[in-house]
């Protein structure tokens, strides 16, 4: 991963890097008028929104060369499939230029996770094995892990997170052992935005030889991500969540790990040769993918991968560092909100999840959308993780490409405004 | 909008929410019950204190949002001397209430009217019924002996 340097990032306080108001142009959401107000949306660890060319995509797809893919033999069906595979060769160069048969293509990047455990999971773990996952999971990182424990006897075994919301690796050694056959946990928080040191864990799971799985659903859209150098096994996320449409996941895989595992989908497109008494599968990624995809959102996901190359990844990241530096600075002038997380922003994604001590996060949301501001409140799907914060739910701001330290200054004149709505009212 | 969100935020919720009523737990409680909004992660612990079939008091420990600490107030509140029967209508009520759905105006409901203003924010609608959907499975399940789950909102 490339080092950021330290000093560059606090220098600047406006946004500088990127071009932010022509990106801006480039989605037609981001003139909506909320309740009276231009919307400010700050939900991007949610989902993103989309430029017009993704949006379009989708149309041209419909209008110029809807067909099912990979087994008509006419124009269309050679376009569709085309576009399709195209989409392929782009999300395994935008990984670190992995091998097109490593990328399979799910609904998600749960769906993705659920791959794994039903297929390699069920295969290799077993009783008195052990699966190591940490507490800063999401659900999607954690239900179907404690599924397979359960349903194998296998232990699960957590990394503990400190105080200031990194993970706690002074027990590390005791936790991942040679008896660990599996490690998952995610690059980045989606509630603390920590990014987690994988590339150590990884060569550290390697050494005990157990596989790693990566949740990248919060990473992808927001650094540069070289799953080779990373030397991840597994490595999953969402199409969604990096400007492309819903309903595309990517899982990646190490060719020979792919080989090995068994399809848990069954049907057409998957298959190699069937009789009535037998079938075998096709070559990869085609045996995970049963049934017709997603076709139109795997064709719109391309140009979503273009714009993220167009801009480049390093500046995005540097651009939320700065974005992220200004958004702490100035949510930590207000003595009544409370910030989760890592102190030091190299560390963190572009996530800041908050408490106000006084506003459930609940109405507090309701209040910022009234004047057109979106956040996120909850538990984030990471229950346990917000339950050992100490609190029940917590409000957050996340951002993306088009994002603005104006739209910090007006999350944080909301802020106040809801204080004199529900404490000095 | 900002007309929306006041009348959801009337005067008498946030009266409710910032002086809860039946906030102190009840020490010996004749039913306890907890309940869970699985959509924000709030969780509220309802006990009630009974006399023959009337309710004595109940309280409510919940760290709710505003809608959900007032709603368990004004449930406090009115469930205190009624019987069962008028506790269950009383839940009847607030549902349909709160789901904008026709209900027994000659009851009198006192503060709860004021929750009407919930409806038109379909997702807060669960945070006003979780203290309500809690009461009433409580005493369900002690009056039918079933062993005690925690309550939710879902399904």
């Amino acid at each position: 991963m490339k080092v950021i340097d330290q000093n560059k990032s606090h220098l600047k306080s406006e946004n500088s890097l990127l071009s932010v108001d022509n990106i801006r142009k480039d989605f037609p959401i981001l003139d909506r008028m909320i309740n009276g107000h231009k919307l400010v949306y700050l939900d991007n660890a949610a989902t993103t929104q989309k430029p017009q060319t993704v949006i379009d995509a989708i149309t041209s797809y419909y209008a110029g060369f809807n067909a099912n893919v990979h087994r008509g033999l006419h124009t269309l069906a050679e376009e569709a499939t085309s576009a399709m595979e195209k989409t392929r060769d782009k999300t395994a160069a935008f990984i670190g230029g992995v091998k097109r048969e490593e990328i399979v293509f799910t609904r998600n990047a749960t769906e993705s996770i659920n791959l794994v455990v039903s297929s390699w999971g069920k295969k290799n773990i077993k009783q008195g094995d052990r699966i190591v996952i940490t507490q800063m999971e999401h659900h999607a990182n954690l239900v179907p892990w404690i599924m397979l424990a359960k349903e194998t006897g296998a232990e699960l075994e957590y990394i503990p997170i400190d105080q200031n919301g990194y993970l706690n690796l002074s027990n590390i050694n005791n936790i991942i052992t040679p008896k660990t056959k599996i490690v998952a946990l995610t690059h980045m928080s989606n509630v603390l935005g920590t990014i987690n040191p994988v590339a150590e864990i990884i060569s550290l799971a390697h050494k005990n030889n157990a596989l790693v799985l990566i949740d990248g659903a919060q990473s992808v859209p927001h650094m540069p991500v070289d799953v080779k150098t990373l030397d991840a096994d597994f490595y999953v996320f969402s199409a969604h969540k990096m400007l492309g449409p819903t309903g595309v996941g990517v899982l990646y895989a190490r060719e020979e790990i792919l080989n090995e595992m068994e399809p848990v989908i069954f049907g057409g497109e998957m298959i190699n040769e069937v009789r009535f008494d037998f079938a075998d599968w096709a070559e990869l990624p085609m045996k995970f993918e049963a049934g017709t995809p997603n076709i139109a959102d795997l064709v719109a996901f391309a140009p979503a991968l273009d714009y993220l190359n167009k801009i480049g990844m390093d500046k995005i990241r540097q651009h939320e560092i700065e974005i992220t530096t200004y958004g702490l600075e100035e949510l930590r002038k207000l003595d009544f909100i409370k910030i989760f997380g890592p102190d030091n922003v190299l560390d963190r994604g572009g996530v800041i999840s908050f408490v106000d001590d006084k506003i459930h996060s609940h109405d507090l949301s309701q209040y910022l959308d009234s004047k057109g501001v979106a956040v996120r409140a909850g538990h984030h799907c990471a229950q346990p993780l917000v339950k050992l914060l100490g609190v029940t739910s917590t409000s957050r701001a996340s951002f993306y490409i088009y994002n603005t330290n104006d739209e910090v200054d007006q999350l944080v004149e909301a802020l106040k405004a809801a204080r004199r709505y529900f404490v000095n009212g | 909008m900002a007309e929306q969100l006041d009348e959801m935020y009337r005067d008498i919720i946030m009266e409710h929410y910032r002086f809860p009523r039946g906030h102190d737990k009840i020490l010996n409680p004749d039913i306890t019950k907890e309940g869970r909004n699985p959509a924000c992660g709030d969780e509220i612990e309802i006990r009630v204190k009974m006399d023959k079939d009337k309710i004595e008091t109940v309280s409510v420990d919940c760290a709710g949002c505003a809608i959900s600490t007032a709603s368990g107030s004004m449930l406090a509140e009115i469930c205190e001397g009624k019987t069962i029967a008028e506790v269950k209508k009383i839940a009847g009520i607030v549902k349909a209430l709160l789901k904008g759905e026709k209900f027994d105006k000659s009851y009198d409901i006192g503060d709860i009217e004021a929750l009407q203003g919930v409806n038109k924010f379909p997702v807060r609608v669960k945070c006003a019924l979780l203290s309500w959907t809690t009461l009433v499975d409580a005493i369900d399940a002690k009056q039918t002996g079933r062993q005690l789950t925690a309550s939710t909102t879902e399904g």
